[in-house]
């Protein structure tokens, strides 16, 4: 039995507002406990809220990133629950008129393959507060603690239509959003702190068919690896039930990520009835056709046009405009880098080449880089202009990761010039030939489609000689000569 | 001195025949003395209320003080009043002391008036009666043995027995106009959004509107005009100009239309009230006024619209009540559940449970459209028959409550007759347009309230109306006889 | 329309309020008069009416992002029944 994986995801982004959506309290992350949760927060008695501008232009922007519709009129609902980290015992959320309606983004895989994931809605929403089970008071046993500074942050809730078909595809997408987002400026993005929070409607159903199963839904997934391995485990789960002729029971499941399984909330599946109704404290908010054409206007140049041009402009594979447009940062430090050295196809290698993997080793973010474009440029100008070759170049990457100083001080400081004095250069070639009788003797020997090959012993021992920094092409050119003249 | 309308306290300030000390040193002591016997007050703030009037006493001094400087009056106790515990009637908030002000006590705060106290009320200002109130019910200074109206009982209640000169009050369904009705005082709901909501705790907020409860309409006129005003922290409030209230009171009248609705005079008023709220009709024909039947067909629905909607916006509103942040908590909580549970089972009385029930009821699934969505188209259909009267009349004329106060006790165990109370005050409520009673005669020595119901905004030209009605009649001027001591 | 006691249960539980077993015969008669009450409205024709939240057709003003709060946390924490370490307590939340 072929098995196909249907995924749907509700992606909630924090905006990057300063203050609150209903309130004047600031965002700002980290904060001591309750610092941050003003008396509209706290839902003090006789308090009211009053909706952040930015909140709907964040929102309107990301609409328009989305080729979505535009919600002209939106309306605030009250989502009645009990829960100790929603001090109104509502969250104002939108249902019936969201804010962004329905629209499509393109996702690129791996495979260099693209598919369209459709938009159902994006709604704007004010996020919870928290809860602290692992502390202990001293005042009482088997309490938790509840930290109300993020109550009230605003999110953009995105959901997605049941459109991917592989947690790779699923991944895809959150990328994509993510790096939407980022191009933007509404948010941070970042999912270790909680700006970007993912749930998981996962189902399965055999090749061909046309009727969706049963699912479930995985909530809070925090990071993109995480994405990918709850959707692969939560999909086998449903297939060996499947399989054993078992059935799927509708359910909100959480990811374990130490066990790698997913488990099932017991405590969420209290039958909730949540009476949406129109918010009477806020009124239904209208935006005019000149203010969304005018944010249309103000969009940046998003991850797919960005890609594009730098295929035509730069001449970048596919895969290097891709990987280059993920993140806004990224894009704008190869453009810096490409501008400065004149050299594209150098500075896309470097990038996801030593860069990448400084990064990566350091986790440090593209905008933390220890080595600027401005030096990264430097440094490719060096290699352009046969300063240095591309092996010494390596080296000096390294230094100036170290905090060394641009390329120039570092080839300078080192005296990692590169030789390239003819003279000097033949008298190392001369002195390894010499030195080397029985290797000449076997190259003159040997089948003149095997010689080429054979000559890497020589070129060694003259990089070896000149600690590295004899040009290699004349090292080549020099030493051809020499032991062809030997034949 | 205590039988000084705010008007005259205003005069006597200015021309130096009394301080503000002197009359809110003669007004505590009157509340100690007499309230007993009312029950209007929850909180007497006497220190409060004795270091405002010397600041005003100071600033009267130095000229240029806003006109209710040195004024003392009492807030409904559902304003936040900040370092004043704030009750709205409930157990729930009975230890709740809010570090902050309600826009409208800040107004009356800036505006230098005195704060004596807050007043009684029904539980989250759900009633008609003031009996659901946690601190005991309220008792109609006319009739001890009656009830004061609600939810503002102790307002009304207040003013009728010169303990205040004034009171703020709040208007859900009829709940300043109704307890005016009863008692013999002024008291006008303005167009909802004309009076800030900010730090007033909630009932059903696209209904809760504050406004003032008074002797007569001239003083009524002097505190709505501090009380008006938007407030950008109510998103509801209007962003209109503001006027002064008391400028236009003795314009003539003269040509006034007056929409009289029949089906405010059909089956369930009172004879008497009938005939005392057409005397008045008749003194309006003689101050030049025409009389201008008018239909309000959807007037039946109107209760039952509000109490859908009402209920369904107050379950919400309510939610927050839950023991972690504020106000009671039961003891020893097993449980999360446990603590929502019997802190909301144990905090709230039985009227506010009720409500509760019901709006969730309207708003759970499977109901929804069948009450709560239809009762909104209701209430558009209820505003449209307004829209359509006012083409043809400046004002609507009738009777504020279907009889004079009834005895304590009467209707507690009959919600749905408490309802019909005010089945002449919703309407306007659910369509967001003014309206006021004034006194209007007395029936077995009880007083009958006459309802105006004003376009919206026209809040200026009810109280120049109301004013005119005053200058020709002396019914706002009965006290209750229990209200003058030996 | 009588409310069994049951719907007046569910009715209970989702919105927290505890309700004795000695009281709930009188709750649900109570609230079947209220029900009783406002199906009054189902006897008018609203078809093509559009529900009314707010009584005047007023849009929503926003607001400019700005911090305008400070920290009061001590003033607000003072009035909660149980706090500790700058955090309310409340019976274990489980998950």
């Amino acid at each position: 039995m072929e098995w196909e994986i249907v995924i749907g995801l509700e992606v909630h982004v924090q905006l990057s507002t300063k203050s609150k959506l209903f309130s004047g309290a600031s965002t700002q992350f980290g904060a001591a406990p309750n610092t941050q949760a003003c008396a509209i927060d706290l839902a003090m008695p006789g308090t009211l809220p009053v909706p952040n501008a930015e909140a709907f232009r964040s929102a309107v922007m990301f609409g328009l990133a989305m080729n979505a519709e535009i919600g002209k009129r939106s309306v605030f609902e009250r989502k009645n629950y009990f829960y100790p980290d929603l001090p109104k015992g509502y969250q104002t959320t939108q249902l019936a008129e969201p804010i962004v309606g329905p629209g499509e983004i393109e996702i690129h895989l791996e495979d260099g393959s693209s598919k369209t994931v459709r938009l159902h809605h994006a709604h704007l929403e004010e996020d919870a507060g928290k809860s602290l089970h692992e502390a202990v008071f001293e005042s009482g046993h088997g309490m938790s603690g509840i930290d109300l500074n993020r109550a009230g942050t605003p999110l953009i809730e995105i959901v997605s239509e049941p459109d991917m078909r592989s947690a790779a595809e699923a991944v895809a997408y959150l990328k994509k959003i993510h790096s939407i987002v980022t191009y933007l400026g509404i948010s941070d993005g970042d999912m270790s702190q909680g700006s970007m929070r993912c749930d998981a409607n996962v189902s399965v159903r055999l090749k061909g068919e046309e009727k969706l199963g049963t699912r479930t839904e995985l909530k809070n997934i925090n990071s993109f690896r995480f994405v990918e391995r709850a959707i692969k485990v939560e999909a086998e789960r449903q297939i060996d039930i499947l399989e054993d002729g078992g059935s799927i029971v509708q359910e909100t499941r959480l990811y374990d990520a130490d066990k790698n399984e997913t488990r099932s909330m017991r405590s969420k599946e209290v039958a909730n009835d949540y009476r949406y109704f129109p918010c009477p404290d806020l009124l239904p908010v209208v935006l005019s056709d000149d203010y969304v054409e005018q944010l249309r206007n103000e969009l940046p140049e998003l991850p797919d046009a960005k890609a594009a041009r730098l295929r035509d402009e730069y001449k970048l594979s596919a895969y290097d405009a891709d990987l280059l447009t993920q993140e806004r940062a990224t894009a704008d430090y190869f453009e810096t880098v490409a501008k400065a050295c004149g050299e594209a196809k150098l500075a896309a290698n470097w990038m996801t080449g030593e860069l990448a993997a400084l990064l990566n080793r350091e986790e440090l973010s593209i905008g933390q880089s220890p080595v600027s474009a401005e030096q990264l440029a430097g440094l490719i100008l060096r290699i352009k202009d046969n300063t240095i070759s591309s092996k010494i170049a390596k080296q000096v990457f390294e230094a100036m990761a170290n905090g060394e100083g641009d390329a120039d001080t570092v080839i300078e400081k080192r005296g990692l010039k590169q030789v390239s004095d003819t003279g000097a250069i033949e008298q190392m070639v001369d002195d390894v030939i010499a030195a080397s009788a029985a290797q000449v003797d076997n190259y003159r020997n040997a089948d003149e489609a095997k010689r080429p090959k054979m000559m890497g012993y020589f070129v060694g021992q003259i990089m070896k000689a000149s600690k590295g920094q004899a040009n290699p092409q004349m090292i080549n050119k020099i030493l051809k000569e020499k032991l062809d003249a030997l034949l | 001195m205590h039988q000084l309308t705010i008007a005259e306290i205003i005069r006597g300030l200015r021309d130096k025949q009394f301080s503000s000390v002197e009359i809110t040193r003669h007004l505590l002591d009157r509340i100690q003395q007499l309230d007993g016997n009312y029950n209007s007050f929850i909180t007497v703030t006497e220190e409060l209320a004795m270091t405002q009037a010397a600041a005003a006493d100071e600033r009267l001094s130095k000229g240029e003080a806003p006109a209710l400087c040195g004024v003392p009056i009492a807030h409904k106790d559902i304003f936040c009043t900040s370092g004043v515990r704030t009750s709205c009637g409930s157990k729930m908030l009975d230890n709740f002391v809010p570090p902050y002000d309600a826009t409208v006590v800040e107004n009356f705060n800036a505006a230098s008036a005195v704060t004596l106290g807050k007043t009684n009320m029904d539980e989250f200002a759900m009633g008609s009666s003031n009996e659901t109130s946690f601190y005991g019910p309220v008792r109609n200074p006319w009739n001890t043995d009656c009830v004061p109206g609600g939810s503002s009982g102790g307002s009304a209640a207040a003013v009728a027995a010169q303990l205040a000169p004034g009171t703020t009050a709040t208007d859900t369904g009829g709940s300043i106009r109704q307890p005016a009705a009863l008692t013999n005082t002024t008291g006008l709901k303005p167009t909802y959004g004309r009076v800030s909501r900010w730090g007033m705790i909630a009932f059903a907020s696209s209904l809760d509107q504050a406004g003032p409860i008074a002797r007569n309409a001239e003083d009524a006129a002097y505190l709505l005009s501090a009380m008006v005003g938007h407030d950008p922290k109510d998103s509801t409030s209007l962003n209109r100009p503001v006027q002064d209230y008391t400028l236009n009171l003795n314009d003539s009248i003269a040509g006034l239309k007056i929409g009289v609705p029949k089906e405010y005079f059909g089956e369930g008023l009172n004879a008497d009230t009938a005939a005392r709220v057409q005397d008045a009709l008749k003194e309006f024909e003689k101050l030049g006024a025409e009389l201008v039947e008018v239909s309000l067909p959807h007037t039946d629905l109107a209760v039952p619209a509000y109490y859908v909607i009402a209920p369904a916006e107050a379950s919400a509103n309510l939610s927050r009540f839950d023991g972690v942040r504020y106000g009671y908590r039961c003891e020893d909580p097993q449980d999360l559940r446990d603590l929502y549970m019997r802190s909301r089972g144990e905090g709230f009385g039985d009227e506010v449970q009720r409500r509760i029930l019901v709006g969730t009821y309207a708003l759970s699934a499977g109901y929804y459209d069948a009450y709560y969505n239809k009762a909104q188209q209701v209430r558009r259909l209820i505003k449209q028959d307004f829209v359509q009267a006012f083409e043809k009349v400046d004002v609507i004329m009738g009777p504020t409550s279907p009889s004079p106060a009834f005895a304590l006790g009467a209707k507690k165990a009959d919600p749905v007759a408490m309802y019909l109370e005010d089945i002449y005050t919703i309407a306007t409520n659910l369509a967001g347009l003014p309206g006021m009673s004034l006194p209007c005669g007395l029936v077995n020595n009880l007083p009958v309230g006459l309802q105006i119901i004003g376009n919206y905004l026209d809040e200026a030209r009810m109280l120049n109306v109301a004013h005119q009605y005053q200058q020709v009649t002396d019914w706002h001027q009965q006290f209750a006889s229990s209200a003058s001591p030996a | 329309m009588a409310v069994d006691t049951q719907t007046v249960e569910k009715l209970a539980e989702l919105a927290r309020i505890a309700i004795s077993t000695e009281t709930i015969d009188e709750v649900s008669n109570r609230l079947g008069e209220v029900l009783q009450l406002v199906d009054q409205l189902q006897a008018v024709s609203t078809e093509g009416v559009a529900p009314m939240a707010h009584p005047l057709d007023e849009e929503q003003v926003l607001r400019a992002d700005e911090v305008t709060e400070s920290d009061r946390r001590e003033e607000f924490l003072q009035l909660a029944p149980q706090s500790e370490e700058g955090l309310y307590l409340v019976p274990k939340v489980i998950d």
